[in-house]
Order: C-alpha cells, then sequence, then structure tokens
C-alpha cells in the first residue's frame, strides 16, 4: 500500500516535472506510455526485453558463478589471496567502456565478446563481497565439522554455504543493477538488437518517449525479478533467524 | 578403545612474541569404556589438552594414540550447533545413517522430543547443551570428548543433565573424556579422576573410584570429595 503511494507520488513529480519542462525535453507518462503500446504491439519491445534479459542472465551467472569461487578461495588461502589481490585491484579499477571496447576489439562484435566483457565487469565486485563473507567464516564450526568427520561437500552445503549465502545475496543484489547498466552500452557499442541498441536509436533521433519506454520497461522487469525471486530467495534463507519482535 | 596422551610440550605464542607453555609433561592413559574426568582450575590448559586430543591441534611435541577406525565425537564448551538448521537437522548432518528409533530415545531420554523442529536460535542454553550432547552420540561414537558440558548451567538444571549424562555413558559403554572444573561433575561422573596443575598443566595425581556411579551414596560421595580436596591442597 505504501510502496502503490510511493509510487504515485514519483508519477505526480514526474507530471509536474514534464508540464514545467515541456513535453520537448520530457515527455508527460501518458506519452511514454503511449510509445509503450506502439513498440509492444509491434512486438518489438518484447524481443529486445528478451535479448537483453538473456545477455544480463549469461553474464549475471557467469560472473556469480566464478566470482563466488574466486571469493571463497581468496577468502580462505592466504596464498590465494596474496597472488589474487593485485588482479582484483586491476579489475575492479578498470573501467567497463574500456573492457567492453577491448572484448569487441580482441573477439569482433560478437555475442560472446559482449557477454564475456559484462560478466568481467561484474566479476571483481562478486569476488570482494564474498570474499569479505569467506573471511568472516566461524572457526568453531569448522572445528566442529572436523571433529565429526562430516565429508567436504557435506559440510560445504551446510556449515559454510549458509554462512556466506547473505554475502553472496548482497553481491546478487548489486550485481544485478550492475549488470544490466553495463548490458545497454554493451548494446549500444556494438550489437544489433536490445534495450541498449534501442535506447542508441531512440538518442540519435531524440526520440526521448521511446528511450524511457525502453528502459522503464526494463526497470519493472528488475523490479520483478527483484520482488518475485531475490526476496522470496532471502526470505527462505533467514528463515531460521529469529523474528525481531 | 584405548586412548593413550602424552603432550610433552605445548607453547603459545602471544601478540608481543613471548612463548608461554601451557601443557608440559601430560601422559595418561585411558581404558576401553572407561570415564576419565579431568578436574583442574579454569585456564590451567584443559581445552587445550583436549583440542589436540580432538586432533584440532597439531601444533604441539608428543603424541595422542587412539585405534586408526576410532569414532570420535565432541561435545564443545559452547554448543556450536549450526544456527541455520532445526534441532533434528543438526543430529542429522553428523549421524546420517542414524536410524529414526535410536534417535527418537535419544531426544526422549533427554527431554528434546518437543524441539525437534525448532532452530537453535529458539532455545536456551541448558537446550542447546543438550543438543549439543544428543549430537555428540548420535553417531555412535567410540571416544567421546566432553568439555565442560555443564558451565554456566543453574545448579538443579546441571543435576538433571548430569543424571542424563551418566544413563547415556552406563547405556553404551564408550571411553569418555570429561573436563571440568566442578567437583561435582567429577565425583558423580567420574571413574577415575586426573587432577591437573596450573599452567602449565600435567597431571598431579589420578584417583581411581571403584564403586559404579548409580550406586555412589551421599556419604561416599562426600568422602571423595574430601579426598580431592586434601589431593589438590598437596598439589598446589
Amino acid at each position: 500500500m505504501l510502496r502503490l503511494l510511493s509510487f504515485t507520488l514519483f508519477l505526480a513529480i514526474w507530471w509536474g516535472a514534464a508540464l514545467l519542462a515541456g513535453a520537448q525535453k520530457l515527455p508527460p507518462p501518458a506519452d511514454v506510455l503511449a510509445a509503450m503500446v506502439t513498440e509492444a504491439s509491434s512486438g518489438a519491445l518484447f524481443f529486445n526485453l528478451g535479448v537483453t534479459l538473456a545477455r544480463v542472465t549469461l553474464a549475471f551467472t557467469l560472473a556469480m558463478t566464478l566470482g563466488t569461487a574466486i571469493g571463497y578461495l581468496m577468502g580462505r588461502v592466504r596464498l590465494a589471496d596474496r597472488v589474487g589481490d593485485p588482479w582484483l585491484i586491476l579489475l575492479l579499477n578498470l573501467p567497463a567502456l574500456v573492457v567492453i571496447v577491448l572484448a569487441y576489439i580482441w573477439a569482433g562484435l560478437t555475442e560472446v565478446a559482449a557477454i564475456a566483457a559484462i560478466a568481467i565487469n561484474k566479476l571483481p565486485t562478486a569476488v570482494v563481497t564474498v570474499r569479505e563473507g569467506a573471511r568472516a567464516l566461524d572457526a568453531s564450526l569448522d572445528e566442529m565439522a572436523t571433529v565429526f568427520a562430516i565429508p567436504r561437500w557435506r559440510a560445504f552445503r551446510h556449515v559454510i554455504l549458509p554462512q556466506l549465502a547473505p554475502y553472496i545475496a548482497a553481491a546478487a543484489r548489486s550485481g544485478l543493477s550492475l549488470v544490466w547498466k553495463i548490458v545497454l552500452v554493451a548494446e549500444l557499442l556494438g550489437r544489433p538488437n536490445g534495450v541498449g541498441f534501442e535506447v542508441g536509436v531512440a538518442f540519435q533521433l531524440f526520440d526521448i518517449p521511446r528511450l524511457l519506454a525502453y528502459s522503464l520497461s526494463f526497470v519493472a522487469v528488475v523490479l520483478a525479478i527483484e520482488t518475485f525471486l531475490v526476496q522470496p530467495f532471502e526470505t527462505r534463507l533467514s528463515r531460521w533467524r529469529p523474528r525481531a519482535a | 578403545m584405548q586412548l593413550e596422551v602424552e603432550i610433552a610440550r605445548k607453547t603459545f605464542t602471544n601478540a608481543a612474541g613471548e612463548q608461554h607453555d601451557a601443557i608440559a609433561g601430560l601422559s595418561f592413559t585411558l581404558g576401553a569404556g572407561e570415564v576419565g574426568v579431568f578436574v583442574g582450575p579454569s585456564g590451567c590448559g584443559k581445552s587445550t589438552m583436549l583440542k589436540i586430543i580432538a586432533g584440532l591441534d597439531h601444533d604441539y611435541q608428543g603424541r595422542v594414540a587412539l585405534p586408526p577406525d576410532a569414532r570420535t565425537s565432541m561435545v564443545f564448551q559452547e554448543p556450536r550447533l549450526l544456527p541455520w538448521r532445526s534441532v533434528e537437522e543438526n543430529v542429522r548432518l553428523v549421524a546420517p545413517h542414524a536410524d529414526e528409533a535410536r534417535l527418537s530415545a535419544l531426544f526422549k531420554t533427554l527431554e528434546l522430543t518437543a524441539h525437534r523442529s525448532h532452530f537453535p536460535g529458539e532455545l536456551s542454553l541448558g537446550l542447546a547443551r543438550r543438543v549439543a550432547l544428543a549430537r555428540a552420540l548420535a553417531i555412535e561414537p567410540d571416544f567421546l570428548i566432553l568439555d565442560e558440558p555443564l558451565a554456566s548451567l543453574d545448579v538443579a538444571l546441571a543435576a538433571r543433565l548430569r543424571d542424563q549424562i551418566a544413563t547415556l555413558v552406563d547405556g553404551r559403554p564408550v571411553t569418555t573424556l570429561l573436563a571440568t572444573h566442578d567437583i561435582e561433575d567429577a565425583v558423580r561422573l567420574g571413574d577415575r579422576l586426573f587432577l591437573l596443575s596450573p599452567r602449565p598443566a600435567h597431571v598431579v595425581a589420578v584417583m581411581p573410584i571403584v564403586t559404579p556411579r548409580r550406586t555412589r551414596g551421599v556419604a561416599e560421595i562426600s568422602e571423595i570429595k574430601a579426598e580431592l580436596a586434601r589431593l589438590s591442597l598437596a598439589n598446589m
């Protein structure tokens, strides 16, 4: 209810700003909705959203899987941490744009290059977050697992993973928004479809309603993922925590 | 299942780089099915000793001999349960092959039946201790280590849990090593008492108790306590 009210307030402010700035600069919500309907009826909206979503999913999964594995290793093994740390700092500070451009130059304007470039951008932040989690693992529970000779994989699943879960969830949450922003840049620079490509076209035509129609549609998709996937998952993971009164 | 322990020396280095001996020249043997109780002042190195015997600390001089196929289990000073698993899942994690009938009996003895699906965060310390005990016994260990299993419980609760431990170790003979600073635990549970010195820890006196746990009367228990007090005074 409160969320709905907050959303209505947002629309009202948008409307007011559109009236002040003029439809040329900021089209009112109705114009954007009309552009959305046009794109949706031709099927282009759904196709481009789908393509972008597929790239987001692939790059996100790749970055999270690799990032979690590397982060865990670096948090647990001192040598890995010392060897990997300079690489991590390098990757963290490499601008997304540079990675994308280099990937396109080296591997051509291909799907593989785009997805690899996006994953490389997300990877270091996932590593850093999960590494913090691995460093904070409870040594007394490790001792328990050792004394009872719990097999390695079982111990990882039941003792280690639940401790890492909040860190992985945090990395996933910040990762989702980061990845989708970078996907747009990659699409703008070297893909013939997707939300980023459409935004690029709209930019060249100064077609602001279309630009907003595409970006807001994708925000809605991310919001849906957050509400129906990430949040229920987190609730399930934290059901053992005593609820605050 | 005989246990032989000889710890010649265990040192810790503090933050300033100075070395301190925690254990020096500690040795003893524990016979199969025997309950050995280690009594000593807090901080004398009992937990350090238990960690070495449990195989958690390999950085010491000496040796610990246990049959290679011995199943070891331990009740730590803190319960060390997984907060994200229910009571039953915590027990089943270490004992995946335990059958339902035996687990039910174990939960019943420890009065945990009503708490099987609770999470550790919902339990009192006394209950969590009992879950840790249930977990340790669920694997039917050959060798059981108990590190102050009754510490910081109130007197009545400690007495009840002590009785439950006695029932369980009598039910299925298991070589047991119990460390405590409480004389009461020692005289009611032990077959043999080992008196430890202050740091660096070593055994200063060994005192066997011939009467079985179940049949020790009030008079006898106070007699053993007096004897123990005399021994510890003589060795301080």
